[in-house]
């Protein structure tokens, strides 16, 4: 049981790190990164079930609520930037560069 | 007695931060602080004396101030045998001095400029004395050095001051770079500083003769010889003149210049046992002390004759410490404080009166106008003559018996010639000032000549009695002398095999004869003028040349040192390694490495958000691969 769960946390941020990398969707790296997050914290629930301790579920409560947070903030810049340039696309956004 | 050992040396410091930080508000005042600052001083010293003097020695240690592995320096305080004479000398002859300097330097721009800096001096020269291991004294002798410096060029817009003070500067540092070495190998080989570790010691870590204690007490003597202006390093003193004449009495006569005696003295224990080293001081003394006297014959500035008078008298302090009698060295310090104190002093109120006038072409017969500094001159001059009863003739006497006891015949003759030298240029300078005639017709009425002002004629007077019974400590009282009795507690004599001895009477009566003799070839060739000095001067001419230009060692040192050291230091060290190698080199070359570094990073910064993602991934999966790795 404990491999399949591994594997399923393991493609889980490896899905969310493709999509990170390679979209330019403001809105699809967001939900990306929520994956990231997901396969995180399923593996923080899995051990903690599997090592018969509890702090990983506890840690992982927490790592919800960073999540949560996370999203909130990140939306927040995405209706910043639609308001700035119609458009969510992040190549958009290559001011740091200059 | 821990605290007021502690304000013996804050109470000046105290003077100085007041005068140093308010002298805007403090100017009316700043001498009778400065003076009071160092009279409470001098009292609170006597607490100190007064237990040495029942045979308990004050030591206090008051913080750690170095805690290293192996060697650890305490800030301590120390008052044995050897630093309560000198406690009693600097705090006293400084107390005199700073009363006479109210009156001195009255009405002067900088006057609470110069008391801070006079009682910063005092601070620095009581750490010196008081402090119970070398580093603290190293911390003294810089402390004083930068005193000497700020006072020196005190009348700063006056180019020759400003480089005078400069000279001064320089010199000292390469004696001080002596002593470093001294403390260095004495941290070497005793793993301490601290006089109480060391000196017990001694013995048993260098052993007698052995080449470590020859070197340390090498190294400790090149720094004395720079504080003490002994040859080749006195080059300094007599430019050192350009200061206010207080501060030539003070540090350039009476104190600072004997801090190497002092502490060649303090060092007792190592110079005993490097007889090599202690012949190296007792010649280099010996010969300053006849090549200064040569000198100051042909000066006719007085402030000059003094200061080649003053490197004389150091040369039979190092005579006395060089040949292992310690305490006639001291003696001869404290004798030499009170009377050199007093000529210093006696020429600034000549000068006060003169209006800075400095040539003795111009004086004479100034008894006229100012007797009680013209009997105060006669008494010093007798006491450094060395005529007794005065004091002088004890302590010169102790020095040149004990170099003949101890085998040092030669060094003895050299004193005894010195000594007719010093008489004879002591009374060319009082005869050509005080007495004869006046020289320049209505000089002194178009200048005022009066008596000093009484602020400055007291503090004379109270060295000018130092200056007789000050000896007397030196005249042998139920079997031993007091002031042997009393040094050699902190400073034993050397013991020598062959001990020499010669009678006392006859010894003293050459030591009078050579004195008198001075006074009277004075006496004849400037009052009676049975031959006139110019006659004498062209009969020597190249001699008189060669004196008069001081052996040209200062055209010497310009052309052999100096001169090169520019020319290496602008054609090799400017043009080279300073514009090429640094500016060009190293400055714009770190700039332009940054610069090129920077312009291919550069290319890593796309503003596209993927790629910062991509690059972090990949920085993440090499790492835990890397980790990974390692585990398996």
């Amino acid at each position: 049981m404990l491999t399949q769960y591994m594997v399923v946390s393991a493609l889980l941020i490896a899905i969310g790190a493709t999509g990170v990398m390679i979209r330019r969707n403001f809105m699809i790296v967001l939900m990306s990164l929520e994956i990231m997050i997901n396969g995180a914290g399923l593996l923080l629930i899995t051990m903690s079930y599997y090592i018969g301790n509890v702090s990983g579920q506890v840690m992982f409560l927490f790592v919800a609520a960073v999540a949560a947070s996370e999203t909130a903030v990140g939306l927040a810049i995405a209706v910043m930037m639609y308001k700035r340039k119609k458009s969510v696309d992040i190549n958009d956004f290559s001011i740091l560069r200059k | 007695m821990k605290v007021i050992l502690l304000f013996i040396v804050l109470t000046p410091l105290i003077g100085f931060l007041i005068n140093g930080i308010f002298g805007k508000w403090t100017k009316p005042v700043a001498g009778i602080i400065a003076a009071s600052a160092l009279g409470i001083s001098f009292i609170l010293g006597l607490f100190p004396i007064w237990s040495v003097l029942h045979g308990h020695i004050v030591e206090f240690t008051y913080f750690t101030w170095m805690p290293f592995k192996g060697l650890e320096v305490p800030f301590g305080l120390r008052v044995d045998y050897v630093s309560a004479v000198m406690l009693f000398v600097v705090t006293f002859v400084s107390w005199m001095i700073h009363i006479y300097s109210n009156g001195y330097m009255a009405g002067d721009r900088g006057y609470a400029r110069y008391f801070a800096y006079l009682n910063l001096f005092v601070t620095a020269m009581l750490i010196l004395v008081l402090g119970n291991n070398y580093l603290l004294m190293f911390v003294g002798w810089e402390g004083v050095g930068l005193a000497s410096y700020l006072l020196i060029g005190f009348w700063y817009e006056k180019d020759t001051a400003a480089d005078a003070g400069e000279k001064a500067f320089v010199v000292n540092r390469i004696g001080d770079a002596g002593f470093i070495i001294g403390i260095l190998f004495l941290i070497y080989h005793f793993g301490s500083v601290t006089y109480s570790n060391v000196f017990p010691r001694a013995e048993e870590v260098l052993g007698y003769g052995s080449t470590a204690a020859t070197i340390i007490g090498l190294a400790l003597f090149v720094g004395a010889v720079g504080k003490s202006a002994q040859f080749p390093l006195y080059i300094w003193l007599t430019d050192a003149m350009e200061g206010p004449t207080p501060v030539s009495s003070l540090i350039h006569a009476a104190t600072m210049v004997t801090a190497g005696v002092y502490m060649v003295a303090r060092s007792n224990a190592i110079y005993s046992l490097a007889p090599v080293a202690q012949e190296v001081v007792a010649s280099v003394g010996a010969f300053t002390a006849f090549y200064a006297a040569t000198m100051a014959l042909t000066h006719k500035d007085i402030k000059r004759i003094l200061a080649y008078s003053t490197l004389s008298q150091l040369g039979y302090m190092f005579i006395g410490v060089g040949v292992g009698a310690y305490w006639t060295g001291m003696f001869h310090l404290m004798t030499h404080a009170f009377f050199k104190g007093l000529l210093f002093l006696g020429a600034g109120a000549v000068m006060h009166s003169m209006r800075g006038l400095l040539s003795i072409d111009l004086m004479g017969n100034l008894k006229k106008y100012m007797p009680q500094t013209a009997i105060l001159m006669v008494i010093a001059s007798l006491a450094i003559s060395g005529i007794p009863p005065f004091a002088g003739f004890f302590s010169k006497d102790a020095i040149l018996a004990s170099a003949l006891e101890m085998g040092h015949p030669i060094i003895w003759i050299v004193g005894e010639v010195t000594a007719f030298l010093t008489a004879f240029y002591m009374f060319r300078f009082v005869f050509n000032v005080f007495y004869g005639e006046e020289k320049v017709e209505g000089l002194y009425h178009d200048l005022h000549t009066h008596e000093a002002p009484p602020v400055m004629t007291i503090p004379m007077w109270v060295l000018g009695i130092l200056s007789i019974v000050g000896g007397w400590v030196g005249i042998k009282f139920g079997g031993h002398i007091p002031f042997e009795w009393f040094v050699t507690h902190t400073a034993p004599t050397t013991e020598v095999a062959h001990e020499a001895h010669y009678s006392e009477a006859l010894l003293m009566g050459i030591s009078v004869t050579m004195g008198l003799s001075g006074i009277l070839a004075a006496w004849l060739i400037y009052i009676k003028k049975i031959i006139t000095a110019d006659k004498i001067a062209n009969m020597f001419k190249p001699i008189y040349t060669l004196l008069a230009n001081t052996y040209y060692v200062d055209e010497f040192v310009y052309c052999c040192i100096v001169k090169p050291f520019w020319w290496v230091s602008t054609n090799f060290l400017w043009k080279i390694v300073d514009v090429i190698l640094i500016d060009k080199g190293m400055v714009d070359g770190a700039g332009w490495i940054a610069g090129r570094v920077g312009r291919g990073l550069r290319l890593l910064q796309t503003g596209f958000v993927n790629n910062y993602a991509y690059w972090i991934s990949m920085g993440i999966i090499i790492l835990s691969g890397w980790y990974l790795v390692k585990i398996i």
